[in-house]
């Protein structure tokens, strides 16, 4: 039982009640399951119309998030980059995979925060001053919520009641759980971001879609030809860390435990 | 208990520019030198390599080539009224850590102080007198350096070839040279390298800046602009412009780096032995407390040394070579409240911040061509280049069409106006992220009785000793100077033909939330005064006269520029005086 994934998990339990599971949550798994790994790693560039760019949610073995908090994860991240007719979102580039395993990791344990008490609110000039690890925040923050709308989950509302509950998060005011909504919310952005912009070995930006539309080469590295071509477009597509010579780009196996 | 180990003639704490600059000059004159070094030993090959070098969340988000703030931080609070809590992820500023420190992940920007820099006080004085200076802020503690630009010129020319440095020379032996920045202060010949490729964002602003009747100049920069031997005979490459500089190593052999200009010529000397993984403790000195009889360090394995040395040099971080002092018990701790002591006084720091320029749809930037010294700068309002007698402030900065990359975690500008997350805001990233400009303002950080380094009553690091505190907020008069920097900026902006230009300047409070600059400075300054100085001329500690203090602590106020050539410079200078002077008779350099 130990062995199995989330992702097992949820498939053993969708064959035997899916009515248990937000309805989003259930549709994106069995689209995925058809897009499993379509266009992954693909070089081809896609200056218009995202070919080659896949707009369906990518099938994520959860190690971190359970059911509940992925089903948030998933359906806040769909509202805060939204896929549009050219471009995937931060849910299609497997953002909730990439905070998954950032959390289930060495960040999410508190990689480079200094924990020592004593613990006070502190000014805003003074940073993040509270006790929790971002994997303890996370979690008591979307339990929070959760909780909160229990009767009526996140997952399941429309896009405009979405934004605006997110929009309440960001506004502050709300306890959840100990941790101030907004300060939840800035987390859960920037984490969004990373997932959304970060090199896809960490488990986001699904074939480099954000570099792709931004126009951003990648860890691509010599620009020496061309720096002093004043204003030309460039048209590569870009390039992965990890990225081998068929294009295929490998998950790095150092993550989610690799520290610094 | 600690174990005692031999006793050597040199022990520096911290190997990085200075530390391993001064372990060189002194292991070449013969002596026994150890480096102690808290963080690990890291090498261009292969620990610097492609592709894992190009990692932006790994090195510029979670900033793996940082201090490790869990291990020991720093304790901050904008004024003395409030309680300091520890910085818990570092923000406005980046101490490296490991084998090179912080000279391995700078950007390169290797500008000389200026003449008047070294003599602030009687300048300014001179200049605009007593009453000025004091409605500018009665708080202002700006003070001399005790030594000057023409007793440092050689060492900067030394320091800019062992670096390689690539620019053009403005002004040679008083010579003004055309293309160079006609501000700067006279040097005795031209830099080793020519200047850098112009990327489009800084031929946009040199354009404009001469449009406007300012004099643009190359950025002076430790990315090489070909291939270089230094007189260590260390080979450096020529940079390749891959926008991976700031906050990385440079895979490349082509950034100015202690990996790249000394330790070659250092590790294999057998008067020098490197130990990493030590975090020194603290200075011990003898029963008279003017004598310091060595270092007391832990290594990695948690077991405590005790290394006798006839000399300590202290060439950590500017911030830690104060905590250090304090730790020691080396001279006495500044209080705020009479104005007495000096360690921890006069802390300074950077004030920046500039405009955002967005462009034109058509006009593709390539942000990401770009190495972390690449640009075209101005320095008509650096420093005192500029009459300040109307302004009510002193100080200025320069202006520089600069960019370090475009890396889209940390760059994807949106005009004001757009949501901050959502459809609108991807569309605006994607709409402006190849067509702005953000420029840089950078400058003068005015030294002042109210900002301050000492020990935190409270938090404690990984072996429990106090962290160290800040006290810092920006002056009022460096606000006033920015924010009236900032208004030339934006015509700056405007006739680069930005569309939307989003003003600069920098603003009170402080914040270490958000990055300016790791060029903190002061706490241990230099000085002609034991009242108002820490180290004398040559950096050595008045107090105890075994004992250096290196680095960007000796500033009494912070300069227009980024401070690695002035560290430099300062270096070699004390190396020689401990050369030529020190050794031959141990003891004060300069009399009291």
């Amino acid at each position: 039982m130990t062995d199995l994934s989330r992702r097992t998990i949820i498939k053993g339990t969708s064959a035997i009640g899916a009515a248990i599971l937000p309805a989003t949550l259930t549709e994106k798994i069995a689209r995925a399951d058809s897009a499993h790994n379509q266009g992954a790693g693909s070089p081809a560039n896609a200056p218009s119309g995202g070919a080659g760019v896949s707009h369906e949610a990518p099938s994520t073995t959860y190690l971190f998030f359970n059911t509940e908090e992925a089903a948030f994860v998933e359906a806040a991240l769909a509202r805060l980059i939204p896929k549009d007719d050219q471009w995937a979102g931060a849910l299609e580039a497997g953002a909730p995979n990439y905070m998954d395993k950032q959390l289930a990791g060495a960040w999410g344990a508190g990689e480079r925060l200094y924990r020592s008490g004593p613990w006070q609110p502190g000014t805003p000039t003074q940073g993040y001053q509270l006790p929790f690890t971002p994997a303890e925040l996370f979690r008591g923050a979307i339990g929070a919520i959760n909780k909160e709308l229990a009767q009526r989950p996140f997952a399941k509302m429309s896009p405009d009641e979405q934004d605006n509950y997110l929009k309440s998060l960001e506004a502050g005011g709300k306890d959840l759980g100990g941790v101030p909504s907004d300060v939840f919310f800035a987390h859960l952005w920037q984490c969004t971001l990373e997932g959304f912009f970060s090199d896809p070995v960490y488990g986001g930006n699904r074939d480099m879609v954000s570099w792709r539309m931004i126009g951003f080469p990648g860890a691509y590295a010599s620009y020496y030809d061309l720096v002093d071509q004043h204003g030309i477009k460039i048209d590569r597509p870009p390039m992965s860390l990890a990225q081998d010579a068929h294009g295929h780009i490998h998950m790095n196996p150092g993550i989610p435990a690799r520290s610094p | 208990m600690a174990q005692r180990l031999k006793p050597v003639d040199v022990v520096t704490i911290g190997v990085g520019l200075t530390g391993s600059l001064a372990a060189l000059e002194l292991a070449k004159a013969g002596l026994k030198v150890v480096g102690l070094e808290r963080g690990a030993p890291r090498y261009t090959v292969p620990d610097f390599q492609s592709p894992a070098i190009h990692d932006e969340l790994r090195f510029s988000i979670r900033k793996a080539m940082m201090q490790d703030n869990t291990k020991v931080a720093v304790t901050f609070r904008n004024s003395s009224d409030e309680t300091a809590l520890p910085i818990r992820r570092w923000g406005s500023f980046l101490p490296g850590q490991g084998l090179g420190g912080s000279f391995v992940h700078w950007n390169g920007q290797s500008y000389r102080a200026q003449v008047v820099d070294f003599i602030y006080q009687t300048h300014i004085l001179q200049r605009y007198g007593k009453k000025f200076l004091e409605a500018c802020g009665p708080e202002l503690t700006i003070q001399d350096w005790g030594v000057t630009y023409e007793e440092l010129e050689p060492y900067f020319d030394r320091f800019e070839y062992l670096l390689g440095v690539s620019g053009k020379a403005g002004n040679i032996k008083g010579q003004i040279q055309r293309g160079g920045n006609p501000f700067e202060a006279p040097r005795s010949r031209e830099y080793p390298n020519p200047p850098m490729k112009e990327p489009y964002f800084a031929a946009l602003f040199r354009k404009s800046a001469e449009r406007l009747g300012y004099h643009p100049f190359p950025q002076p920069s430790s990315n090489l602009s070909r291939p270089y031997k230094n007189p260590e005979g260390l080979d450096l490459q020529a940079c390749v412009y891959c926008g991976f500089c700031e906050r990385y190593a440079c895979e490349h052999f082509a950034k100015a780096s202690p990996q790249t200009v000394i330790l070659p010529a250092l590790l294999n000397r057998p008067n020098y032995e490197l130990r990493t993984n030590c975090e020194v403790q603290r200075i011990n000195l003898d029963s008279t407390r003017k004598k310091a009889t060595g270092v007391t360090y832990v290594d990695a394995a948690g077991t405590e040394y005790e290394q006798p040395a006839e000399l300590v040099l202290i060439t950590a971080f500017a911030l830690s070579n104060v905590r250090t002092l304090l730790l020691s018990g080396i001279g006495e701790p500044y209080d705020p409240w009479t104005g007495k002591g000096v360690v921890g006084r006069n802390y300074s720091y950077q004030t920046t911040g500039g405009p955002t320029v967005f462009m034109d749809e058509s006009i593709n930037i390539n942000p990401f061509m770009a190495s972390g010294a690449t640009g075209t700068v101005i320095d008509d309002f650096g420093g005192d280049n500029f009459d300040h007698s109307n302004l009510g402030f002193i100080g200025g900065q320069y202006i520089a069409g600069t960019m370090t990359g475009g890396r889209p975690i940390e760059f994807h500008p949106t005009p004001p106006g757009t949501p901050e997350w959502g459809l609108e805001w991807k569309r605006a990233v994607a709409q402006h992220y190849n067509h702005t400009i953000t420029i840089v303002q950078h400058g003068t950080s005015t030294a002042s009785r109210l900002n301050y380094l000492d020990l935190d009553p409270t938090y404690k690091d990984a072996w429990g000793q106090p962290l160290l505190r800040m006290t810092f907020d920006f002056p009022e008069n460096d606000i006033r100077m920015s924010q009236y920097i900032a208004d030339k900026v934006v015509e700056i902006g405007r006739a680069m033909g930005g569309k939307v230009v989003v003003r600069g300047g920098a603003k009170r409070p402080y914040t270490t939330t958000v990055y300016q600059a790791t060029h903190n400075t002061g706490g241990a300054v230099m000085g002609d005064d034991p009242k108002t100085s820490v180290v004398n001329r040559y950096q050595q500690c008045w107090d105890v006269s075994n004992v250096f203090s290196i680095g960007g602590s000796s500033f009494p106020q912070n300069i227009t520029y980024n401070y690695t050539m002035t560290i430099g410079a300062l270096t070699y200078w004390t190396l020689d005086a401990i050369k030529d002077k020190y050794l031959k008779s141990p003891g004060p350099l300069v009399q009291t």
